[in-house]
């Protein structure tokens, strides 16, 4: 069950290593703090599930952050109802979310192609509608769904007594919100890594590739292709559930704006960033995002007048100008920049590039070596936008 | 594993920071992270003290969070005795001596709210886990204000609030370590009615148009409540998402409704939308009922008249502060910050800027940065000379109490910022009420 071809334990080591290591290599990045290290691990969670869907079936779900709204709702429910332990928020997320993707997934899964993510996105923005407006008694609406006081909490105060401040999450005592809540969202991370490759060299995933490649061949030498797309949602969902669980368990606060399309948007971005179909790829995008987003986006002059202090005055005073537009609030200018370049020269994202660069270095030291690069699993397909 | 070596060096970290991807920018950024809580989060231990400024710089409330990082760099400016001094001259009691926060350096670092409670949260933990704020204040939404406090709470580091006009900020959801010096929507409703009364009389019917999330919902219940008191009816209640954008499809129903007062419970470039809206639709220049169709904008802002322009002349609404005030505060300020920016500033910057004195005086008072220390010596600190008359921070729920303003928009503004005129200042008295009846805890000191 644990077993994996050698090519993908490779991988997870690597990949553990990276994940584990974050708060020593990403501190001269300045990005080594809880609030951020967390948001990472969320992230690639949520990206690694939903390159199970998009990645493996090539149908482009444009509804994902409701899974993501869903999770997060549960757990601090969880938290309200139950108890502050996160693996049970992480259940309730878990169960909610792949609830709610059964039923969306069912419905959205009849059509296929652009209206598959047309149905998806209705859906999703469905929900952030509700969110804010009927079902505002179990959302809160615009405030937020947050801890209070008086909450229920039975689990907990069977054993002890109500505290004078607010609970924070915390597993066998060691609380979420610090160094500790990020390794605890790298555990899962990893597992959703782990489970993900298994399903990417299973039988089950090597029939989602076949849908990817062509549906109607697969119909046509006899499969049934609905419950394997179906299963394959429900799974991504359930993965975008517990990411959502994993942002309240670090952060006792579900708003609405989760759910929103942009939150949805993001993702593709994150995965087609990165690399569509690959498994290291979406969780580099979602990286490369959630960095821009919170650190790029806090730059303001001071940092750049410091920064290009070497020039001379008026020409850093003119650098300095034309670089400002660019960060701080200016960070969707850069960043949609980037996306533009890396979709026109790397259309397979930056996993493109790295694969390049590495067959370039491969060639020039041993040319038969040049065959392992066209990899089909990894190179992007033109057929699968053709496929629907 | 949790506080990685900071001391790198510049050269080092430019060297770094050129082998990996986008890395480039970052080698300015020196994090000084407070060591750790032994005794308070981000203790300086004679360093600078940081303060974190959380400003909508994106979204529909960006106006305000502009002006409101300009009071902000000014007032670190007069706190470490650069400039004129603005308010320090003015305030009363005052211990603060222009030489930092107890002799250090105050420093700043800023996030961008977004008008969203999950990236406010998100750039409030940047500015207390990595950058080592002592304190966050600002924004420019009550939702926000209410998201960020908690989380506040949470860290045991103080929240000074800035825009908020909920009743809820300081009502059911107040917080130990939240102090709100903005007037609220309760004060708005008490302050604005007998105005009302004065000018459209006891015989109305009022449709409301409300930004829907808490602010935008306890504003209108409290005008809802204050003019009924009256004796108006309120003909119908419509919830507006916030950033709609067009609001035709909301204006359209209110010609026909057979209400003759208008409310809008919006705020910012929504309201500046929807009130420009609501004229071009020809709204004040109809009747109903036999009486001009009137509209009533409850908060008001110089920089929303900005924005409305023409639209806004002869609206009625309240204020927290306005420039044109003539006490020696509000002189002192708007002289500092007109020789700063070229601009009067807005009452997002006046609350804002207050705050920062205010919680710089707090910490001088009580001759320790330690929050909790800090917070006794806010409650109930009563203070004159910052634009308000006589104020006082209300120890059972971190409110300050003080005249509100009812301002008109000027029908012959004599410069392109001269867009408010006030019609009257409130008396405190008139606005005051028990804080026990919007409920909520603060809890504790210590967390």
């Amino acid at each position: 069950m644990f077993s994996i071809p050698k090519k993908d334990a490779i991988t997870f080591l690597l990949f553990a290593l990276v994940v584990l290591t974050m708060p020593i290599w990403l501190s001269p990045f300045g990005a080594s703090y809880p609030g951020l290290l967390q948001k990472f691990a969320i992230y690639a969670l949520l990206a690694v599930g939903y390159n199970i869907l998009f990645g493996l079936t090539g149908y482009l779900s444009f509804g994902h952050a409701a899974f993501l709204g869903v999770g997060s709702y549960a757990a601090v429910w969880s938290f309200k109802l139950l108890s502050m332990n996160p693996i049970l928020a992480l259940a309730c997320a878990m169960i909610f979310s792949g609830i709610f993707a059964l039923a969306i997934g069912y419905v959205s899964l009849r059509r296929s192609g652009i209206y598959f993510s047309i149905l998806t996105l209705a859906f999703a923005q469905m929900s952030y509608k509700l969110a804010y407006s009927v079902l505002s008694p179990i959302t809160h609406g615009e405030n937020g769904l947050q801890l209070t006081l008086q909450d229920p909490r039975t689990i907990d105060l069977m054993f002890m007594e109500r505290g004078v401040s607010l609970p924070t999450s915390s597993l066998f005592g060691i609380p979420m919100n610090g160094y500790e809540g990020f390794y605890f969202c790298a555990v899962i991370l990893l597992i959703g890594f782990f489970i993900a490759q298994k399903i990417a060299s299973s039988p089950f995933g090597m029939m989602l590739k076949g849908i990817k490649s062509n549906e109607d061949r697969m119909n046509y030498t006899g499969f049934n292709t609905k419950p394997y797309m179906l299963t394959a949602f429900v799974i991504s969902g359930m993965y975008a559930g517990i990411a959502g669980g994993l942002l309240a368990v670090t952060d006792p606060l579900a708003g609405a704006e989760r759910m929103q399309w942009t939150a949805s948007g993001e993702l593709v971005l994150m995965t087609i960033l990165g690399g569509v179909g690959t498994l290291v790829g979406p969780v580099i995008g979602a990286w490369i995002i959630k960095y821009f987003e919170n650190i790029f986006s806090a730059w303001n002059e001071s940092i750049l007048h410091n920064f290009f202090a070497f020039l001379p005055d008026n020409i850093e005073g003119f650098v300095v100008l034309i670089s400002s537009k660019f960060v701080g609030e200016g960070w969707h200018l850069t960043l949609g920049s980037m996306f533009v370049l890396v979709v026109v020269f790397l259309p397979g994202g930056i996993m493109e590039g790295v694969r390049r660069i590495s067959s370039w270095f491969l060639r020039r030291k041993d040319p038969t070596k040049d065959q392992e690069v066209v990899d089909p699993e990894n190179m992007p397909k033109p057929s699968s936008e053709k496929g629907e | 594993m949790s506080d990685q070596k900071k001391d790198i060096s510049r050269r080092k970290v430019i060297k770094t920071g050129a082998a990996g991807l986008f890395t480039a920018g970052v080698a300015p950024m020196v994090f000084t992270k407070g060591a750790w809580a032994q005794e308070f989060r981000n203790d300086p231990k004679g360093g600078d003290v940081v303060l974190g400024f959380n400003v909508p710089q994106t979204g529909p409330y960006s106006d305000e969070g502009a002006d409101e990082l300009r009071a902000y760099t000014l007032a670190v400016k007069h706190l470490n005795g650069e400039g004129d001094g603005g308010m320090l001259n003015t305030m009363q009691p005052s211990n603060l001596k222009g030489n930092g926060i107890l002799g250090q350096k105050v420093t700043y670092v800023t996030g961008d709210t977004q008008t969203k409670s999950d990236a406010a949260r998100d750039s409030a933990r940047r500015m207390i886990e990595r950058d080592g704020a002592l304190i966050i204040t600002g924004g420019s939404s009550s939702g926000v204000a209410v998201a960020v406090q908690a989380l506040c709470q949470e860290m045991g580091t103080i929240f000074m609030a800035g825009l908020t006009h909920s009743n809820d900020t300081t009502g059911k959801d107040k917080k130990r370590y939240g102090f709100r010096h903005f007037f609220n929507a309760y004060m708005s409703g008490a302050a604005l009615a007998p105005v009302l009364e004065d000018e459209y009389g006891n015989d109305r019917r009022a449709y409301h148009l409300t930004a829907d999330y808490n602010w935008g919902w306890t504003q209108q219940e409290s005008i809802q409540n204050a003019t009924e008191a009256l004796g108006w009816e309120t003909e119908k209640n419509v919830l507006t998402p916030v950033g709609a954008g067009d609001f035709s499809q909301y204006i359209t129903p209110i010609l026909n409704s057979g209400a003759d007062v208008v409310v809008l419970n919006h705020y910012g470039k929504d309201m500046v939308n929807s009130l420009t809206q609501a004229i071009q639709f020809g709204l004040r220049d109809r009747q109903a009922n036999g009486k001009n169709i009137e509209i009533i904008v409850p908060l008001f802002s110089r920089l929303m008249a900005q924005g409305a322009g023409e639209n806004i002349k002869g609206i009625l609404g309240t204020s927290n502060w306005n420039w044109s005030l003539q006490n020696a505060g509000s002189a002192a300020f708007v002289k500092s910050f007109g020789a700063e920016y070229g601009f009067p500033p807005s009452q997002a910057a006046h609350t804002c800027y207050v705050q920062t004195l205010l919680y710089a005086d707090a910490c001088e008072r009580a001759g320790t940065l330690y929050p909790p220390e800090v917070i006794k010596a806010l409650e109930g600190h009563k203070f004159d000379g910052m634009g308000n008359g006589p104020t006082e921070y209300r120890a059972e729920d971190h409110q300050c109490f003080k005249d509100v303003l009812v301002v008109r928009g000027n029908q012959n503004p004599t410069s392109q910022f001269d867009l408010l005129e006030v019609v009257q200042e409130v008396p405190r008295s008139q606005v005051e009420y028990d804080a026990s009846i919007f409920g909520g805890e603060l809890g504790p000191y210590e967390v």
